[in-house]
């Protein structure tokens, strides 16, 4: 018993980094229809932006903050000088440049920080907590500040005009321009608020998975998982998906476990986990591409 | 296919066939090393032309095609390492295995457009590694270790060196799969294919059974693809799951884009190009390093994804498409 909450915590504390890079997908294709591939890449690289800053001194709290800072403006600088001019551009077009973008990051941070694995700290004490046993200091950790990320995105974008302008410029850019909202400039700001997300998420993960240029590929795989079980077009859902994604490849790896206890007959394990992940994406969108939560689009011909 | 573009493929591939002659008069300029490497290129440029069958010419997306790779060359592997099969023996069969796999992936496919194939495409080149590493395949792939072959032998006992025969074995092959993609692209077929990613709905309108030709075509481009993968086996004489990881994937999307999407000739031209810059990274990082004196490690993926972009801005149908053009103007001709 105890052993299966453990795989429900660590799920969770994994789930809530699926979360955020979901999120991270969802922000940028619901304002531009494009699914962004470089997203893990730029995580990646954010989080190496932020081991430098420690390695130059800075406390973890101070590299983060201004990581994510960083990270912002490099979802602006992209959106403005990349991907805005491909604005009309055809859907293998971006595709490319995303498929561009991912090489590029995942080479520079290779070339600045070769390709050796680091260890990265994590910023929550080392003492276990009365549900010892259960889940860890970082996990729970990891768990608390996602979900104040995720609280301030909301308050941001339910309470304040500017993320009331966000939401008008993602959902009928038109009208939102009539009204006087400047849509270009949204969507660059999506685009920012999208990889300071993302840099969350790599900041958190790095201590899990060591921190190296290719660490984040099954972790995108999984948020793409993650977005498409919650509807791709839809954030809140994504954010659900993340932590039903998260759990779901725990559970299937601890009943594989289970199953191999009982039968000596070895199915799925850990080794596994990236085709889980496979199954799950090509199984929600051949089925319902929709996802749990999303939007059913129906095409007019 | 014009008379002059004919003359044209005759004279280059009369020039391919004379390459390896010339080793004994330029021992040093044609060497074993280079001429390997031009095999590599040809199997690129198999590979890329696979993709482009399937993207060029049918307008759906890949960024998975590695893994077709990985089944070609895993089928070749595991018959020459288990049944002892002949190395040209594995070729069709990579090629029959493949296009089965392309095929039944092409049926989900059919429900997905644009960015949705792109995303499950994408899924399934990294998750590829691990698929091999399987523990119930273990037995026939070698999990992590992988196969280990022999080189193909030179048949007949003709008299030429190993690297010679495999260069002549992998342009057999090229030749055959071009002129067999140049002739289905021109005659109904190819129309349909290419009338599909125009225009889908007035394709399906006009009485052509989309879903058929969409999966055919993924079957169709697997299989060369796989082909490709089955020469590789042959030419590196090893497999390993983590050489098909997603970089492969989007090595081939970079010949596909560099060298033109929708271009036989492109193909070619891509599968050269990301073979080039693949193996002067190390020359380029000694450059930066040691004549520059910059402390980075330039990786191919710097240029490959800088030139991604570029391409895309600047050249948006590739080294063929640009030639093309250039071409024309030369000419004169109203564009």
């Amino acid at each position: 018993m105890e052993q299966f909450l453990q795989q429900i915590a660590s799920g969770l504390a994994n789930g809530a980094i699926y979360a955020c890079v979901a999120l991270a997908l969802v922000m940028i294709y619901v304002s531009t229809d494009h699914i962004n591939f470089a997203q893990g890449e730029m995580a990646m690289f954010s989080a190496y932006i932020s081991w430098q800053l420690m390695d130059w001194g800075m406390s973890f709290w101070v590299a983060f903050i201004l990581t994510v800072l960083i990270s912002f403006a490099m979802g602006v600088l992209i959106e403005r000088l990349i991907l805005r001019p491909l604005h009309n551009a055809p859907v293998l077009s971006i595709i490319v440049v995303f498929i561009g973008l991912l090489a590029i990051f995942n080479s520079m941070a290779g070339a600045f920080w070769s390709y050796l694995i680091k260890e990265f700290p994590s910023p929550f004490p080392k003492a276990d907590f009365g549900i010892a046993g259960v889940i860890g200091p970082h996990q729970l950790g990891v768990v608390l500040v996602t979900l104040i990320v995720l609280g301030l995105l909301f308050v941001f974008f339910r309470y304040t005009p500017l993320g009331l302008a966000m939401r008008a410029a993602a959902q009928n850019p038109q009208m939102a321009r009539l009204v006087g909202v400047r849509v270009d400039w949204m969507l660059a700001l999506g685009w920012g608020l999208a990889a300071s997300v993302g840099a969350v998420a790599g900041i958190m993960v790095a201590h899990i998975v060591y921190l190296e240029p290719n660490m984040m590929g099954g972790i995108l795989l999984y948020a793409f998982a993650s977005a498409l079980v919650g509807g791709i077009s839809n954030p809140a859902g994504a954010v659900a998906g993340g932590f039903i994604v998260g759990i779901l490849e725990n559970m299937v790896a601890y009943a594989g476990n289970q199953i191999e206890k009982a039968t000596g007959i070895y199915i799925i394990g850990n080794g596994e986990k990236l085709t889980v992940a496979l199954i799950i994406v090509i199984f929600v969108l051949t089925v319902k591409p929709a996802g749990l939560f999303g939007r059913v689009v129906v095409k007019r011909v | 296919m014009a008379a002059s573009s004919k003359k044209w493929v005759l004279g280059v591939i009369v020039l391919a066939v004379l390459v390896p002659l010339l080793q004994p008069v330029f021992p040093d300029v044609v060497s074993n090393y280079r001429l390997f490497l031009i095999s590599t290129m040809i199997i690129a440029a198999i590979a890329v032309l696979g993709l482009n069958l399937l993207t060029g010419f049918n307008g759906q997306f890949s960024l998975g095609h590695g893994a077709f790779y990985a089944v070609g060359a895993y089928t070749a592997a595991i018959l020459m390492d288990k049944l002892n099969v002949p190395y040209w023996a594995t070729i069709p069969a990579a090629a029959i295995v493949c296009f089965i796999v392309g095929y039944l992936f092409g049926l989900p496919a059919l429900k997905l457009e644009g960015h949705y194939l792109a995303l499950a495409t994408f899924a399934l080149a990294l998750a590829v590694p691990q698929i091999l590493k399987y523990k119930w395949l273990e037995g026939l792939t070698g999990g992590v270790q992988g196969i280990v072959l022999m080189k193909p032998e030179v048949p007949f006992g003709l008299p030429l060196s190993e690297d010679q025969w495999l260069y002549y074995f992998c342009l057999l092959v090229m030749i055959v799969l071009f002129w067999g993609a140049a002739n289905m692209l021109n005659s109904r077929s190819g129309r349909a294919m290419m009338a599909i990613r125009d225009q889908y709905m007035a394709a399906d309108t006009m009485g052509i059974d989309t879903a058929l030709y969409k999966t055919v075509t993924f079957g169709i481009s697997a299989a060369y693809t796989g082909i490709a993968g089955a020469l590789s086996a042959c030419a590196i004489a090893f497999v390993a799951p983590d050489s098909f990881g997603i970089f492969l994937s989007i090595k081939f999307l970079i010949g596909l884009v560099v060298g033109g999407i929708g271009s036989l000739f492109g193909s070619v031209l891509g599968g050269i190009f990301y073979v080039l810059v693949d193996n002067s990274a190390q020359s380029l990082t000694q450059f930066i390093r040691n004549d520059l004196g910059l402390p980075f490690d330039l990786s191919a993926y710097t240029v490959f994804g800088v030139l991604l972009i570029a391409i895309i801005y600047l050249m948006p149908m590739g080294i063929a498409g640009g030639l093309y053009m250039a071409y024309r103007k030369l000419r004169g001709a109203r564009a």
